[in-house]
């Protein structure tokens, strides 16, 4: 194979990533400007992070991000886990296509309607908005990713790992936490993974379903910015994108080295 | 003390006809919706017997194992293990273990812990687990690889430590579902003759559902051929290979040639054969068959004779022409045309390196074989 780099493949990886990641590379410059004006450079400072500590409306909007984001994340895990086992374990009843296909519909749902129709569904039943329901809809939203997530593991899950386990004696709960759970876990941390991520980036759901005093960072930032972006913002975005990124770089590394461990451990044991 | 071979000789409860059976298998069928994979079988197992369900895939043999083990309820009939029904009992409360096809390990836990499993649901003292964790591994030999996790391990010692767990808590059955499947060819015949010790050693009721039909030879006390649902025939592997009792079961196992004829006369034990292309054959043993009967002759390729010049006596003679030959190194075997198309395989051993007999392709060639070679199968 030719390994030689042409002049159309540089222009087009350039181009490439400069689409998509200029937009971010201005927002964390920016972010450490001198100046109170977004588009001039005054010099380089830390002085919005500084400020953006003792904004207390954008501290209180993380809080509630962070709390939401953990709750809904744990329970629409053990829901999606759920859903997910009793589709790839029941296959034998009426109506399972339909099923799996209701779980999954919600993915390629609008977020406008998905948000609408919760809304009207908290109207009707006289929740009052807030806190509450606003995590109910993060579950309701990022409880199917999980599902797909799982699902994907259980469909090739040697289900005689589970008849072993029967078979020396294991009742089929002891066999569920001992035997399941453990060896699908590594699906079900991703798939908390994605729901919380979902949940802290979440705008236009949050601002059907939330009501005063809960407040999202997302919807904070986004009614900030109608009013004028701020340095603030810069800051606290960069902040956010560097929590991102060394969250995704660091489960690559791990995920790397174990597949690294795991193929050496397997020669070794083919060697004797 | 009894070399292997002297016990097993001895070992034939199913001819003693005060023996009790082991595992009986009572008119049992089994469906999976429109598919009957189980019909009407009864079976009986004894014990310390060394058995082998043997068949194509889809012929029920798992379905046999799987019930026993009791993850499948049978549609009707019976199970029995030790005069106790099994029916209702689930998987976890019945005395028998099974060692898995794809072994099954659980990848989350070392060797020990995977041995240990059993044992640790039956609520024994630590101590002891570990007491017994250490016998099992010194048992298959993997002593120093303890601490491994399974993907750490070789097919073969993967294989060792799945039969270590399942004879852990000393069941009253094991179950061997292919064993030796996913092992390569020289491995194998290792694990078949160690299998058969540690059967020996522990004093086990072996089950063990193998498509191998040398496998099951070589490790099994006895044999059921399974087709479609149905036993086709339960036998030592010497009757299964001598002696079959159907066109498919000589035909299931090993190589034999199939003459299709009728009776053409009974003299005592032994009979004429006319074979419906124009061959006649003498048999000293023609069993019931009537005269008159619609039969086929079969002889194994071993039992004829091949040789370039008439052989001067022997009880059924055949002129034919070489048509092909395979040439396997310890033997050969020919494939002889005979006058009337038919086309006869016989193998011969190469006891020595040069034979004095050279026969090449389209050479003339006789077969022979004695009137007692063959069985005459009536169904």
């Amino acid at each position: 194979m030719n390994a030689s780099w042409s002049r159309f493949n540089i222009t087009s990886i350039v181009l490439g990533f400069a689409f998509l990641y200029l937009p971010i590379v201005l927002l964390v410059i920016f972010s450490f400007n001198e100046s109170k004006l977004v588009t001039v450079w005054g010099g380089f400072s830390t002085k919005w992070y500084v400020s953006l500590f003792h904004n207390q409306g954008l501290m209180d909007a993380a809080w509630v991000t962070i709390r939401v984001g953990l709750v809904s994340a744990t329970l629409a895990t053990v829901l999606g886990t759920l859903a997910a086992l009793a589709l790839t374990r029941y296959t034998r009843f009426r109506g399972r296509v339909l099923f799996s296909g209701m779980v999954f519909a919600p993915l390629v749902m609008p977020e406008v309607i998905t948000g609408l129709s919760l809304l009207l569904l908290f109207v009707a039943v006289g929740l009052d908005r807030g806190f509450f329901t606003l995590t109910l809809a993060h579950i309701t939203f990022s409880m199917c990713f999980v599902a797909v997530v799982v699902q994907s593991r259980l469909v090739t899950f040697d289900r005689s790992l589970e008849e072993a386990a029967m078979d020396l004696g294991a009742p089929p709960v002891k066999t569920f936490f001992q035997i399941t759970l453990p060896v699908i876990l590594p699906a079900i941390v991703s798939g908390w993974m994605l729901a919380f991520t979902l949940s802290i980036d979440d705008l236009v759901i949050s601002s059907f379903t939330s009501g005063p005093g809960a407040t999202t960072l997302p919807m904070k930032i986004y009614s900030q910015v109608r009013l004028g972006v701020t340095p603030e913002i810069n800051a606290a975005c960069t902040i956010l994108i560097g929590i991102v990124a060394v969250g995704v770089i660091a489960a690559s590394l791990v995920n790397k080295r174990r597949e690294v461990q795991r193929l050496r451990d397997e020669q070794a044991a083919q060697r004797g | 003390m009894k070399s292997l071979g002297n016990i097993r000789r001895e070992f034939a409860p199913w001819n003693k006809p005060d023996a009790k059976p082991y595992i009986q298998f009572k008119n049992v069928t089994k469906r999976f919706g429109d598919f009957t994979a189980v019909n009407n079988l009864s079976l009986s197992i004894y014990e310390r017997e060394f058995f082998a369900l043997l068949g194509a895939s889809g012929c029920g043999k798992s379905t046999l194992l799987r019930m026993l083990a009791g993850f499948e309820e049978p549609t009707s009939g019976q199970i029995l293990l030790d005069g106790q029904d099994l029916r209702g009992i689930p998987p976890y409360r019945r005395p028998v273990n099974m060692m898995f096809q794809s072994y099954a390990l659980f990848p989350h836990m070392t060797v020990e812990q995977n041995i240990g499993f059993g044992l640790k649901q039956d609520g024994m003292a630590r101590a002891d687990i570990d007491t017994r964790v250490a016998e099992m591994l010194k048992l298959v030999k993997l002593s120093q690889f303890a601490k491994r996790k399974p993907h750490q391990l070789s097919g073969g010692q993967r294989q060792r430590v799945a039969l270590a767990r399942a004879v852990a808590k000393q069941p009253k059955v094991l179950l061997l579902d292919e064993p030796l499947g996913a092992l390569d060819k020289k491995l194998r015949e290792e694990t078949q003759f160690e299998l058969m010790d540690l059967q020996q050693t522990l004093g086990l009721t072996f089950v063990v559902v193998t498509h191998d039909q040398e496998e099951a030879m070589t490790m099994a006390d006895r044999i059921a051929i399974l087709d479609k649902g149905e036993v086709m025939q339960v036998a030592t592997p010497a009757e299964v290979y001598e002696a079959p009792g159907s066109r498919f079961v000589a035909d299931f196992v090993g190589n034999i040639n199939m003459f299709e004829g009728k009776v053409a006369d009974r003299d005592g034990a032994g009979a004429t054969i006319a074979s419906a292309n124009g061959v006649t054959i003498r048999t000293a043993n023609a069993g019931d068959a009537a005269a008159g009967s619609e039969v086929a002759f079969a002889i194994r390729p071993e039992k004829i004779k091949v040789s370039s010049k008439k052989p001067e006596s022997g009880d059924n003679v055949m002129e034919g022409e070489i048509y092909d030959i395979a040439y396997l190194g310890d033997m050969t075997i020919f494939h002889v045309q005979l006058g009337n198309g038919q086309v006869v395989k016989a193998s011969s051993l190469n006891a020595t390196r040069a034979t004095e007999d050279p026969l090449s392709w389209d050479d003339k060639a006789w077969i022979s074989f004695r009137n007692d070679a063959g069985v005459v199968l009536t169904r």
